[in-house]
């Protein structure tokens, strides 16, 4: 998908730029913007450290197991029909907490590992309710610490960068709510249809 | 509001305390653990180079050609009448596609209006509030044998509307 995108926008760029006459602007645009790139990167990549360094801390001291006793019985409310699948459900619970923490390497070798054990416990090749919901919540992910757009903030020379953490969370977590509450819904509604 | 306002300033400090309390409770030797795991943001960060080389220069191209004007322009109708300003609007569409192309297009915002500028805030939460949807669709159903993903992506794009919806109206709550 990334692919076409990518590829439409740099040629609407030139038929545009040939329509309004901004050729020029357009190529002096690429020069900047090749700039802009490498400066971005430099720009996150001492938070990124910083952040990867701490994540790394709480691995080590087994804080997801610790987080996931607490969430467990969240999980077995939200995902009743796999309440006997340990396996996977030991898998959703780790990759939620990494979410929250902000550990994407681990994030995402953890939710497809939960996604395979989903897999082989659903009988057809129609996406189950469990697997619906699971992804659900991965989309509307909750995280502690957005530390990429906090960099961002700072390198942009905003006054209090942080300003903007609690918003998120309020945001996130009423749109997960809203997407879960979705889910449960239409899980519900196609039941009585069939 | 002041208040909530304020408690952002804790937030981080407070997280830091308890990783490394944590951290030193268990004894775990906290700072080789934190270079080695810093090596880690590291690789990503060098990674992400190219990644965002080609994405930052096709969207650069795309506003100095006057296309995303356009763009902006024809969703005009609808955001002038929801109240959002048009200029997330980009961002809104290419969250769902591209994270590495929506930290670009956050941070073009916030270059073009300010950081502290409502719009900039706007599109920071935006950016923080959810994930880069198709491209957890995509890879997550990858590993499995599904060929119908049922009602999936019509709950996930509602859900990335809400959550265009939302995020407009907590910043109006805390910023305006």
């Amino acid at each position: 998908m990334l692919n076409y995108i990518w590829a439409a926008l740099i040629i609407i760029s030139v038929i545009v730029g040939f329509i309004s006459g901004r050729t020029a602007e357009v190529s002096a645009g690429i020069l900047e913007s090749a700039k802009t790139a490498v400066n971005v990167v430099l720009g996150l990549t001492g938070m990124m450290c910083f952040w990867t360094g701490m994540s790394a801390i709480l691995e080590k001291s087994s804080a997801v197991k610790a987080l996931s006793e607490i969430i467990e019985p969240l999980i077995n409310l939200l995902f009743p029909r796999i309440k006997k699948e340990t396996k996977a459900k030991e898998k959703i619970v780790m990759n939620i907490c990494a979410n929250v923490l902000g550990m994407g390497n681990a994030a995402t070798p953890l939710g497809l590992e939960a996604m395979k054990e989903l897999d082989r416990i659903n009988p057809s090749t129609n996406a189950s309710e469990s697997m619906m919901l699971f992804l659900v919540i991965n989309t509307c992910s909750f995280q502690l610490i957005p530390t990429s757009v906090i960099s961002l903030r700072y390198n942009a020379g905003a006054v209090n960068p942080y300003d903007i953490i609690i918003p998120i969370w309020i945001t996130s977590f009423l749109t997960l709510l809203s997407g879960i509450l979705l889910c449960k819904l239409l899980e519900r509604t196609r039941r009585s249809v069939i | 509001m002041k208040v909530i306002n304020q408690m952002s300033m804790y937030v981080v400090p407070i997280i830091l305390l308890t990783i490394v309390s944590i951290g030193l409770s268990k004894k775990i030797k906290v700072f080789e653990i934190f270079t080695q795991g810093a090596k880690t943001g590291l690789d990503t960060a060098v990674k992400l180079v190219p990644t965002l080389v080609g994405l930052i220069v096709a969207i650069g191209m795309f506003r100095a050609s006057g296309a995303m004007e356009l763009l902006v322009y024809a969703l005009s109708p609808v955001t002038d009448w929801i109240g959002i300003p048009a200029g997330v609007m980009p961002l809104a569409i290419l969250k769902p596609v591209s994270g590495a192309g929506s930290l670009t297009l956050v941070s073009s915002i916030m270059n073009q209006y300010g950081p502290d500028s409502f719009i900039g805030k706007l599109a920071c939460v935006m950016m923080g509030s959810t994930e880069t949807t198709f491209y957890v669709i995509a890879i997550y159903f990858g590993v499995t044998k599904v060929k119908n993903t049922g009602y999936m992506i019509p709950v996930a794009v509602t859900a990335d509307v809400v959550c265009i919806l939302l995020s407009f109206f907590v910043c109006k709550l805390f910023f305006l």
